[in-house]
């Protein structure tokens, strides 16, 4: 394959925005057209877990009407999808597991809701690792979604369904959620533009916890524009969630011509160590040097304790999900065992039943380290570790305005590669973690291709700095075209 | 380190978890995977330092004590496996 002919108009917000105000096209019309898309590759990819049709085409009447009478907003009528981890009302939210495959939720995520407030259409809900936990969507109880690059070859986790849907032009743009590089991971895998902003930017209520001090909402599209409009659209105080920030939201979508001449860019030289494949390298470092003829300048900077990231999360994340997942126990919601014994026979056949293999790992492994004796020497420890490496950034803040690097050390892997080695998939997560650990936001855009499949380059800032992580990503997007490459037999 | 059988039978049933007797040496191996890759935060020196549950360092926010939530119940037991008359129902616990 030569990907670099494969460069296409593809659609954006902004152009769709354009065309449903000028009357150039209809809601209902792009609706039917991406669920006539959805039934036929779906079959094929399995980026979809559940699909809204008539709820979609209902609300595709609408929003024609609000756009006829001229009271539409910029994203009135616009189909996107939901990874099926966020909550909504009315539509089964089964978190890639068994345990919620009944779960049909009383209420709306935040960020569902206020995208629909904004005007958006929900298609539906895409695959995702069960519960969040994996890096290659093959954990989750409805198969494993297929990278449309390559059949063969992971789409990342968790949100793969996301970003599968997205390189396949099955929606524009999507949710997706980032504990440890969920968001960032899936984008680089699959060709596509996703950030995960500051801890405590987007709320997490009827998000689906996994890791509350890591997990973090985002939006996940073909480029760092479409990212801009829906994070504005995502993003604010949630008085419902008692981390989420309250801070105005910038305008990201208004500033990403912002003037970043001399813009000072940190290349971390762990980032360029052992495990990084070569192809990888050679893409990411040709990508450095187009941000330094944009302008920047590229500055050497360490981040010494990476490294620990791979430990630290994974006692802290495993720890927290032991705690969130205790509440799925079969009496008030979710999967309930056939005729229980006794009490604790449904408590404990319930959640067997109901959880995969990874799951019942990670809740394992966190329950030892919160368990009596053990607090100390894992919890504890991980958590002063975390410290470690959210002081390293702020040692590399001082001396640089924005870090970049490589978002993963290899492209998307063959399925079945790592599943039975949880060790060899928690080292993909190498370059990912610690922006979730130290909350700064991290995006990761394509720049080039190494073995006929994406490459993603890692931009990651300084607190609530989502705003020039998007406007450089933008830039950079301006002089290339990567995020606008179309896998072969996905061209609309 | 390392964790032998009984305490993988030991956390399972503190994490009410059912683990069938066959699986317990393969889960056993594959903890004790997960486990080594720990061993390095021991190396860390972190003596000094006060640990990071939230990594804007930021506390919990108060409000005015006031109602903010409707009762909801019809709804919430809507989505339970058994309910009766306002209650979810387990299987019985006191004879």
């Amino acid at each position: 394959m030569n990907a670099k002919n494969n460069a296409s108009e593809v659609a954006s917000l902004r152009s769709l925005s354009e065309s449903l105000s000028a009357g150039a096209v209809k809601s209902i019309d792009l609706v039917a057209e991406a669920l006539a898309r959805i039934d036929r590759f779906n079959a094929e990819l399995n980026c979809f877990i559940t699909v809204s049709g008539d709820a979609a085409l209902a609300a595709a009447e609408e929003a024609d009407q609000l756009i006829t009478a001229g009271s539409a907003g910029p994203l009135t009528g616009i189909p996107i999808a939901h990874k099926d981890i966020f909550c909504t009302l009315g539509t089964r939210t089964s978190c890639g597991s068994k345990m919620l495959d009944n779960f049909v939720p009383p209420y709306d995520a935040t960020v569902v809701s206020k995208l629909k407030n904004a005007g958006l259409i929900s298609l539906g809900k895409t695959n995702m690792d069960e519960f969040a936990m994996g890096s290659s969507n093959e954990s989750s109880y409805y198969g494993i979604c297929k990278n449309p690059w390559s059949p063969e070859r992971v789409p990342g986790g968790s949100s793969g369904g996301s970003a599968a849907a997205v390189a396949a032009s099955l929606v524009v743009a999507s949710t997706g959620t980032d504990t440890g590089g969920s968001i960032r991971q899936p984008a680089a895998f699959c060709g596509i533009s996703g950030i995960k902003p500051t801890y405590g930017r987007v709320s997490r209520l009827g998000m689906i916890a996994y890791a509350s001090s890591l997990d973090q909402g985002g939006p996940m599209a073909r480029s760092a524009e479409d990212c801009a409009w829906l994070l504005e659209a995502m993003a604010g105080h949630d008085p419902r969630d008692s981390t989420s920030i309250d801070r105005a939201v910038d305008r990201y979508s208004a500033n990403l011509d912002l003037d970043l001449t001399g813009l000072k860019i940190g290349v971390p030289e762990e980032f360029f160590s052992d495990g990084l494949s070569d192809g990888v390298a050679e893409v990411v470092r040709t990508a450095l040097q187009t941000l330094e003829a944009m302008g920047g300048t590229l500055v050497e900077v360490s981040l010494p304790r990476t490294s620990l990231s791979i430990p630290a999360y994974y006692v802290i994340a495993p720890a927290e999900a032991s705690t969130n997942l205790a509440r799925y126990d079969g009496v008030r919601y979710g999967h309930r065992c056939a005729n229980p014994g006794d009490l604790e026979d449904l408590y404990t056949r319930s959640r067997e039943e109901g959880f995969g293999d990874e799951v019942q790992q990670r809740i394992l492994v966190g329950t030892y380290a919160l368990s009596s004796g053990y607090y100390d020497a894992f919890y504890k420890k991980a958590q002063q570790v975390r410290r470690l490496i959210a002081d390293d950034f702020a040692s590399a803040f001082e001396q640089v305005d924005v870090i970049a690097g490589p978002t993963t050390p290899s492209v998307a892997f063959p399925v079945g590669e790592k599943s039975n080695d949880p060790t060899a998939m928690y080292l993909e997560d190498i370059y990912t973690l610690a922006a979730n650990l130290a909350g700064i936001p991290a995006m990761s855009i394509p720049c080039g291709f190494s073995e006929g499949l994406p490459v993603g380059m890692q931009l990651l800032g300084q607190h609530f700095d989502e705003m020039r992580l998007l406007a450089l990503a933008h830039q950079y997007q301006q002089r290339t075209d990567w995020h606008r490459f179309v896998p072969p037999g996905f061209e609309v | 380190m390392s964790v032998t059988s009984d305490t993988i039978r030991e956390i399972a049933s503190l994490a009410k978890l059912r683990v069938e007797e066959e699986e317990i040496s393969s889960l056993t191996e594959r903890f004790n995977t997960v486990l080594a890759l720990f061993d390095e935060l021991q190396s860390a020196n972190v003596s000094e330092l006060a640990p990071m549950a939230n990594p804007l360092d930021a506390t919990q926010p108060l409000r005015e004590d006031f109602v903010t939530e409707q009762n909801q119940r019809e709804a919430m037991q809507e989505i339970a496996p058994s309910v009766s008359e306002g209650h979810y129902l387990v299987p019985r616990v006191v004879e």
